[in-house]
C-alpha cells in the first residue's frame, strides 16, 4: 500500500495542496479566484481588477483559502481557509466587514438566503453560525462569537449550501454523508432538527448543489463524490433518486476512481456541469426530474492538459466560469499562476450546451485573464500546471479518504502510541 | 473448551453459554479511532435476515408476495456491552426487534455466542434481539432511518473524565441531534450511569435539547423498563453490589416548538 511508503512529512504537506478556487458573482457584476492565500477580484462592469483592502491591511488571507462564495443576491463574499479566519466582503465596495476566528481551519463556507447569518465548517466536523445583523454597539457582544449549530462527528466537512428557499442548509462529509438539517429562524440555538440524511455514496462527498426546476418548486440535490459518481436526491425524504457514473466504462477496469471534483448548475437544474479529477474539461449531465434519471449528456473537453479544479455558473447562466491552479508552486517571489477558462452557455431547443471560448472573447478579456490568472502567457501557465496535477491529486486522497493500514502497520502504530503523560 | 464455542457458530447446535473469561477485553474504546469494520451504506442495506432469521425467512426475500409489513428494529441498545440488557428486553417485548451496538470486538463476538446459544436452548425465544459491532457515534444515520427507534438505551457509558476527552462522550448536544432522527416522536431516551458528574452532564445536555422533554416521575414509575436500566446488566449488578448510587436521566422525543 501506497500510504505505508510516504513518511509522515510527506504526507502533511501534500495535504498542504489547495486546489485554486472560482466564483462567479449571481448576476456576473465580478469574478473572484481564490489560489493560496491570495483573492484576486475583477470587477466584470467596471472592466477593472480590485484590490482588496480590509482593517488587517492584508490582500486576503495569511494561510490558503479553502472556501469561498457569493450570497443569493451577490451583495456579500465571503472566504475562509487555514488561517482559521472567515472574512466577509461586501460585494460591491469590496471592503472587509467583519473578519470572524475560528477555532480550526476552515474548510467550508455559506451564507444564508436573507444575508443575515454566515456559516462555516471546520476540519473537526462542526459547523458554526455568526449573524451579520446589526454590527451596531446595540448588539450583544455575544451574537459576534461564532455559535456552533450541528456536527459531524470527527469527519471533515467538506461543503456547505443553502437550499434555494434558504429553510434547509445541506452538509457533507468525507465519510459519504450528506445531512440536511432544517435552518431555523434563531440559527444561534443551533439547528438540532434533522431534515434527512442523503446516504449512498460510497466514498467522500466533494460537493453539492441544489436545483429547482420550475414544476418541482421544493428542489432537488445534486451531490458529486470520489466514488465518481454523480446522485440526485429527494432531500425532503433523503431518498436517492439517480445515479450517474462519471466514467466511462472501459475506465472502471484500472480501479482507480477519478473523484468528481466540483459541481454546478444552473438554479432551475436544466444545466449541470462537473468537473472530474484527471479529466481535462468539463461534463454536462442531463437531468430528467419527472423520469428521475441522470446521465452524462455530453463531454467538453478543453485543450492544453486543463483539469479545472473549481466551476461557476451564475443564476443568470450565461457564463461557466473554470479554473485550475493549486497552491503549492514553487515560490520564488513571482506570482502563483492559474489558468481561467470560460464557456459561454446557449440553450438550443430546450437542450444546453456550452462553447468553450477562446481568450481574445473572454468577458473581461485579456485584463480579467492577467489579473486573475497573474500572468497572461498561456503556456507558462500550462506548463507550470502539469506539474501541479499529480501533487493536486494526492492531496485530496490523503485529506478526504480513509487510510487503510494492514495490520501489522496498525498494530505498529498502536504500540508507538503513548497513554502516559507527555514528557515535557 | 474453545471446541463448544466453535461448535455454536453453526446454527446454534451447542447451547452452552460462552464463557467471559475468553472474552475479556479493556473496558474504555476509542471512538474516534477509524473503524475496519464493515458499515451498511443505508438502512435499507442492513442485513436483517441475518440479524433475526426467524423474522426474515426465505420466502420473505421475494417481496413481489409479500403484503405484511417489513419489521423493523425498534429499540437499540447503545454500548451493549455484554448483553444483559437485550436478553431482559427480549422476553418482556417479544414481538419487537432490538438491536445492541458495541464497538469492542471481543465483546461482541460474545454477546453474538450468547444469543446464539440462548437461541439453541429455548427454542422461539430471544430471536429478536441481535447485536451489530460498530460505532455508534458515527454510524446511526446508516443503520436507522428517521423516527424508526421507539427506544433508545445508553447504559453505564464511558465518563472519559478528563475535559479533553469530553467530546468523546456518547451523549452531547451535537450527537443528541442525531439520536432525535433516529427516534420517533414520543420515543424515550433511558440513560443511566454510576459516575454523578456524567450523570449532571447527561442530563443537562437531554434538558438543553429543543427535542428532548423530561419523563415525569409517576410515568417512569409505571414503566417496566425503567427498573432494567439496574438490575439488567452486568455494569449495574456491579454498581449494586459495590451499594453504589445511580444517576438515571430519562427523556422523551419531543417535536421542536417554536
Amino acid at each position: 500500500m501506497e500510504e505505508v511508503q510516504l513518511g509522515e512529512e510527506d504526507i502533511d504537506k501534500a495535504t498542504e495542496v489547495a486546489p485554486a478556487l472560482i466564483s462567479v458573482h449571481p448576476f456576473e457584476k465580478s469574478v473572484v479566484v481564490a489560489l493560496g492565500s491570495e483573492l484576486r477580484v475583477f470587477d466584470l462592469e467596471g472592466d477593472c481588477s480590485i484590490s482588496l483592502s480590509d482593517d488587517s491591511g492584508g490582500p486576503g488571507h495569511s494561510d490558503s483559502i479553502r472556501a469561498i462564495c457569493f450570497d443569493a443576491s451577490g451583495r456579500l463574499f465571503a472566504s475562509a481557509g487555514d488561517d482559521k479566519l472567515v472574512k466577509i466582503w461586501m460585494a460591491d465596495s469590496w471592503c472587509c466587514i467583519r473578519i470572524v476566528c475560528a477555532d480550526k481551519r476552515v474548510s467550508a463556507v455559506a451564507i444564508s438566503h436573507d444575508g443575515s447569518f454566515v456559516v462555516f465548517a471546520d476540519k473537526f466536523g462542526v459547523v458554526w453560525v455568526v449573524s451579520l445583523d446589526g454590527d451596531g454597539e446595540s448588539q450583544a457582544l455575544c451574537a459576534k462569537k461564532p455559535m456552533p449549530i450541528l456536527g459531524h462527528y470527527c469527519s471533515i466537512i467538506t461543503t456547505l449550501k443553502f437550499s434555494p428557499d434558504g429553510r434547509f442548509v445541506a452538509s457533507a462529509d468525507r465519510d459519504f454523508k450528506i445531512r440536511v438539517t432544517i435552518f431555523p429562524r434563531d440559527p444561534l440555538k443551533g439547528a438540532h432538527e434533522i431534515q434527512s440524511f442523503c446516504l449512498g455514496h460510497t466514498d467522500f462527498v466533494s460537493c453539492l448543489a441544489f436545483v429547482c426546476p420550475s414544476d418541482y418548486p421544493l428542489g432537488f440535490l445534486l451531490s458529486g463524490s470520489g466514488d465518481s459518481t454523480v446522485r440526485l436526491w429527494d432531500f425532503s425524504s433523503g431518498c436517492l433518486l439517480a445515479t450517474c457514473e462519471a466514467l466511462e466504462s472501459n475506465e472502471t477496469d484500472k480501479g482507480n476512481h477519478p473523484a468528481v471534483t466540483d459541481i454546478s448548475s444552473s438554479a432551475d437544474g436544466a444545466l449541470i456541469v462537473v468537473s472530474i479529477q484527471s479529466f481535462h474539461g468539463v461534463m454536462l449531465l442531463n437531468c430528467n426530474f419527472s423520469a428521475k434519471s441522470l446521465s452524462v449528456a455530453k463531454v467538453v473537453s478543453m485543450k492544453g492538459s486543463y483539469v479545472p479544479t473549481s466551476l461557476c455558473v451564475s443564476s443568470l447562466a450565461k457564463h461557466l466560469w473554470t479554473v485550475m491552479g493549486a497552491s503549492n508552486q514553487p515560490s520564488s517571489g513571482t506570482t502563483q499562476l492559474a489558468r481561467v477558462r470560460v464557456c459561454s452557455i446557449s440553450r438550443q431547443d430546450g437542450e444546453d450546451d456550452l462553447l468553450v471560448l477562446e481568450d481574445n472573447d473572454t468577458p473581461g478579456g485579456e485584463k480579467l485573464l492577467s489579473k486573475l490568472q497573474g500572468s497572461s502567457d498561456v503556456t507558462e501557465i500550462e506548463s507550470m500546471l502539469v506539474s501541479t496535477t499529480s501533487a493536486l491529486n494526492s492531496a485530496i486522497h490523503n485529506l478526504l479518504t480513509k487510510k487503510q493500514y494492514s495490520s501489522e502497520k496498525r498494530e505498529f502504530r498502536k504500540k508507538n502510541r503513548n497513554d502516559r503523560k507527555q514528557k515535557q | 473448551m474453545l471446541n463448544n464455542n466453535e461448535k455454536a457458530h453453526h446454527n446454534g447446535q451447542s447451547s452452552r453459554l460462552p464463557r467471559k473469561r475468553f472474552y475479556r477485553a479493556r473496558a474504555h474504546s476509542n471512538p474516534l479511532s477509524d473503524s475496519h469494520f464493515p458499515i451498511p451504506i443505508s438502512p435499507s442495506e442492513v442485513d436483517y435476515a441475518q440479524h433475526f432469521p426467524h423474522f426474515f425467512p426465505p420466502e420473505m426475500c421475494d417481496q413481489d408476495k409479500c403484503d405484511a409489513p417489513i419489521p423493523k428494529v425498534r429499540f437499540a441498545d447503545i454500548g451493549c456491552g455484554f448483553g444483559g440488557l437485550l436478553v431482559s428486553l427480549s422476553t418482556l417485548f417479544p414481538d419487537a426487534l432490538m438491536i445492541g451496538m458495541e464497538l469492542r470486538d471481543k465483546v461482541s463476538e460474545y454477546v453474538k455466542e450468547r444469543i446464539l446459544a440462548l437461541r439453541a436452548s429455548n427454542p422461539g425465544q430471544y430471536e429478536n434481539i441481535s447485536v451489530v459491532r460498530t460505532n455508534s457515534m458515527k454510524y446511526i444515520p446508516n443503520y436507522f432511518e428517521k423516527g424508526q427507534l421507539s427506544k433508545m438505551f445508553f447504559l453505564f457509558p464511558d465518563p472519559h473524565f478528563k475535559e479533553k476527552n469530553h467530546r468523546r462522550r456518547v451523549i452531547s448536544i451535537q450527537l443528541l441531534d442525531e439520536y432525535a432522527y433516529a427516534l420517533e416522536v414520543g420515543g424515550i431516551i433511558y440513560t443511566i450511569t454510576d459516575v454523578e458528574e456524567l450523570g449532571d452532564w447527561m442530563r443537562t445536555c437531554l434538558e438543553n435539547h429543543p427535542l428532548f422533554e423530561a419523563i415525569p416521575e409517576e410515568e417512569l414509575e409505571a414503566d417496566p423498563v425503567v427498573e432494567l436500566l439496574t438490575s439488567a446488566t452486568e455494569e449495574g449488578q456491579k454498581v449494586a453490589r459495590n451499594g453504589g448510587q445511580t444517576f438515571k436521566a430519562i427523556f422523551r422525543r419531543i417535536a421542536f416548538k417554536e
